[in-house]
């Protein structure tokens, strides 16, 4: 009897943990084949994504940094079902959809948009901006004429555009209103999570500020849950609650935003950090000492052994180029992929 | 800092003609000279005229644009009044140029070798060898691994870092007085910029070479170069040195655009913001350019383009809010 009751416990206690958690990513990974030969036989394997596991709460934003190639984009297109996974398990608020047909995934979508990096490419220039916003309407199907219209006036208001700029073109926006735009199209079904690859990395300072902001507001007001990659280590550090750092296809680090900015433990992330040029003004501030990094991010289709990181790794030893270091926990909820903290 | 500048721009006034008889004035009176052994960066968004005015010094600027108006001395020569071939003669053995994408920079068909090598040939009466010579030793300086195989090898062939170096290579291949380098690491990683920066800087002290750098990326700016030209609507708003244009900013512009960098140490809700969006250049605001955006507007400013005046010792702002005291440059 007690026994059943602790086992009703632990299953009580797990699913609370788990109401909590929108998505789970569980040893997920994308390999792309190489193709050669006239005979186009695979001949090597490409690891955009090597392993990688983490869950995201509601409400919360994590942040994805990472150099290009180091397939932090191929991550996001893998959880949105945009591409299929090679291997492990994506749970998307409670359900596992790694497997899950396009036609079962449709519903489930609507609860997971993506935002891409250059809103030129993204929206098609044919069509005006009320087809754009209404086009997911549409897809899903279930809204009447009239209440489509009233859903996209909605979305529009709540992304900063006017009601006179529905019928227009993209051409006739500059990049931070095609941004919104954007956003508005992935808002429109009401979705809980939102993938964001790259959302600001083509706008000018002055009108990224307006999007952040924006994408702020609008997680507040909604509830949203944010999945934010891009490359830039402050625009990450501003919006996101959490950050992983990925490095040719695994993370290298992933911890709250305040620990991972004040004491980054993998020297990958240090060195980033430390790359980053920043205006420090304050004159009792001594110079900061920099990291440099050695040459370039190796091809993913090739990568060293061992610690995928040691070739460019200032503090690389020789278990390094033997033994794959596992992401453990060092501190509560900062776990780090280094040999330098692993025991033995 | 020696007497004379290499870069002496006074005055230059670019204009695009557009179709229905509109005129964009992509450089609108713009004034400013780089000194030997200085770091000078041009500051500002898209459209704000800072690619253009590279371009003009170059003298790259094609149909429907045109260079109406100013001078542009390097040395002694003033450019505008150059024959072709002997700009010509100028790029390269003079200023050497980079650009942001050396993807689009160099011929994919022709090897790394062939176009340093074509580079150096062009500007100096060498053989084939030894240009070749030459060429390897150059890759070797701007630190490229193993330059004897780099050299046959294609610009495809290399990642985006290495081709800015080969770039960089071409650039300095004259040993030039000045180096123009445009937006030299947007398309770049962040540990591949602090790489390339840091090779521009070294090659800059080798060379004694001022280099005028123009880039959107404040941090950059404020790590390393030793004067600030901050560009909105085809013109010069703020200009001062470094550290004394980020500390005591002065136009409502550049404040702005120092309010809405995200801060690596510190932590804000919401970022600053500038409303709305630069006006296009055929269509500018009567009166200061940044009227339309700027939250300190007054009448005045909807009317009259202020001047830009001296506020303080080599501080420059274009702004009616610092018009008393200000001395005209």
């Amino acid at each position: 009897m007690t026994m059943l009751t602790k086992q009703q416990e632990a299953l009580d206690e797990k699913r609370s943990i788990d109401e909590d958690v929108l998505v789970e990513v569980r040893n997920v990974k994308k390999y792309f084949s190489i193709k050669g030969g006239i005979l186009q036989k695979t001949v090597g394997q490409l690891k955009a994504v090597d392993d990688v596991s983490f869950t995201i709460r509601k409400g919360e934003t994590l942040g994805i940094v990472g150099e290009s190639g180091s397939g932090k984009s191929t991550l996001g297109r893998v959880l949105i079902r945009l591409l299929d996974s090679t291997a492990g398990q994506i749970i998307f608020n409670q359900t596992d959809i790694t497997n899950l047909r396009q036609r079962q995934i449709r519903p489930i979508r609507e609860d997971m948009q993506m935002v891409f990096q250059d809103p030129f490419a993204s929206l098609n220039s044919k069509m005006s901006i009320e087809q754009l916003i209404e086009e997911p309407l549409l897809v899903q199907g279930k809204l009447a004429k009239a209440a489509r219209k009233e859903k996209v006036l909605e979305v529009l208001e709540k992304v900063g555009l006017r009601k006179d700029d529905l019928q227009k073109y993209p051409h006739e926006f500059s990049g931070g209103q095609r941004q919104r735009i954007s956003i508005a199209r992935a808002l429109v079904l009401n979705p809980k999570f939102v993938i964001c690859d790259e959302p600001v990395s083509a706008l000018d300072v002055s009108i990224q500020a307006q999007v952040l902001n924006l994408m702020k507001d609008l997680q507040g007001d909604l509830g949203l849950t944010y999945l934010f990659i891009a490359h830039d280590l402050s625009v990450v550090k501003h919006i996101s609650d959490r950050v992983a750092v990925m490095y040719l296809g695994r993370f290298a680090e992933i911890a709250p935003k305040k620990q991972l900015y004040e004491k980054a433990l993998h020297p990958y992330t240090q060195a980033l950090l430390s790359s980053i040029p920043t205006i420090d003004l304050n004159v009792g501030n001594a110079k900061k000492e920099k990291i440099k990094l050695e040459g370039d991010l190796p091809s993913p289709a090739n990568p060293p052994s061992g610690c995928t990181f040691r070739t460019r790794c200032p503090k690389a030893h020789d278990r390094c180029a033997v033994d794959r270091p596992e992401l453990l926990e060092i501190e509560k909820d900062h776990f780090v992929a280094c040999h330098l903290y692993s025991e033995g | 800092m020696s007497s004379q500048p290499v870069l002496d721009v006074q005055k230059l006034k670019t204009y695009f003609y557009l179709e229905q008889e509109l005129v964009a004035k992509a450089v609108d009176d713009v004034s400013f000279s780089v000194y030997p052994g200085e770091t000078v960066a041009i500051v500002g968004e898209s459209g704000s005229g800072k690619s253009i005015t590279a371009l003009s010094i170059m003298q790259l600027i094609n149909k429907p644009g045109r260079i109406v108006e100013g001078s542009i001395h390097v040395k002694d020569k003033n450019l505008l009044n150059l024959k072709p071939k002997q700009m010509t003669a100028i790029r390269g053995n003079h200023i050497g140029m980079i650009f942001q994408e050396p993807m689009t920079a160099l011929n994919p068909v022709f090897t790394i070798g062939n176009q340093i090598t074509e580079m150096i040939r062009k500007h100096k009466k060498v053989s084939k060898q030894i240009a070749q010579l030459k060429a390897i030793e150059l890759l070797r300086i701007v630190g490229i691994p193993r330059p004897e195989q780099i050299i046959k090898e294609y610009p495809h062939q290399l990642s985006g870092g290495m081709r800015q170096r080969v770039m960089i290579a071409m650039a300095i291949s004259c040993e030039p007085e000045l180096i123009i380098a445009d937006e030299p690491t947007t398309a770049l990683d962040v540990t591949i910029q602090a790489q390339i920066l840091d090779l521009l800087l070294e090659m800059q002290q080798r060379y004694n070479m001022a280099l005028l750098l123009i880039t959107h990326d404040l941090g950059v700016v404020y790590e390393y170069t030793d004067k600030v030209i901050v560009m909105y609507g085809g013109q010069i708003v703020e200009q001062a040195p470094t550290k004394q244009l980020l500390s005591l900013t002065k136009h409502p512009y550049t404040k702005g655009l120092l309010s809405s960098l995200p801060k690596m140490d510190e932590d804000v809700e919401r970022l600053g913001t500038i409303q709305g969006t630069v006006p296009a250049a055929y269509n500018f605001p009567v009166g200061c350019r940044f009227s339309t955006r700027c939250p300190f507007v007054m009448e005045k400013c909807k009317q009259t383009n202020p001047e830009l005046l001296q506020n303080d010792t080599d501080h420059f702002v274009r702004c009616h809010l610092y018009e008393e005291g200000g001395e005209s440059q």
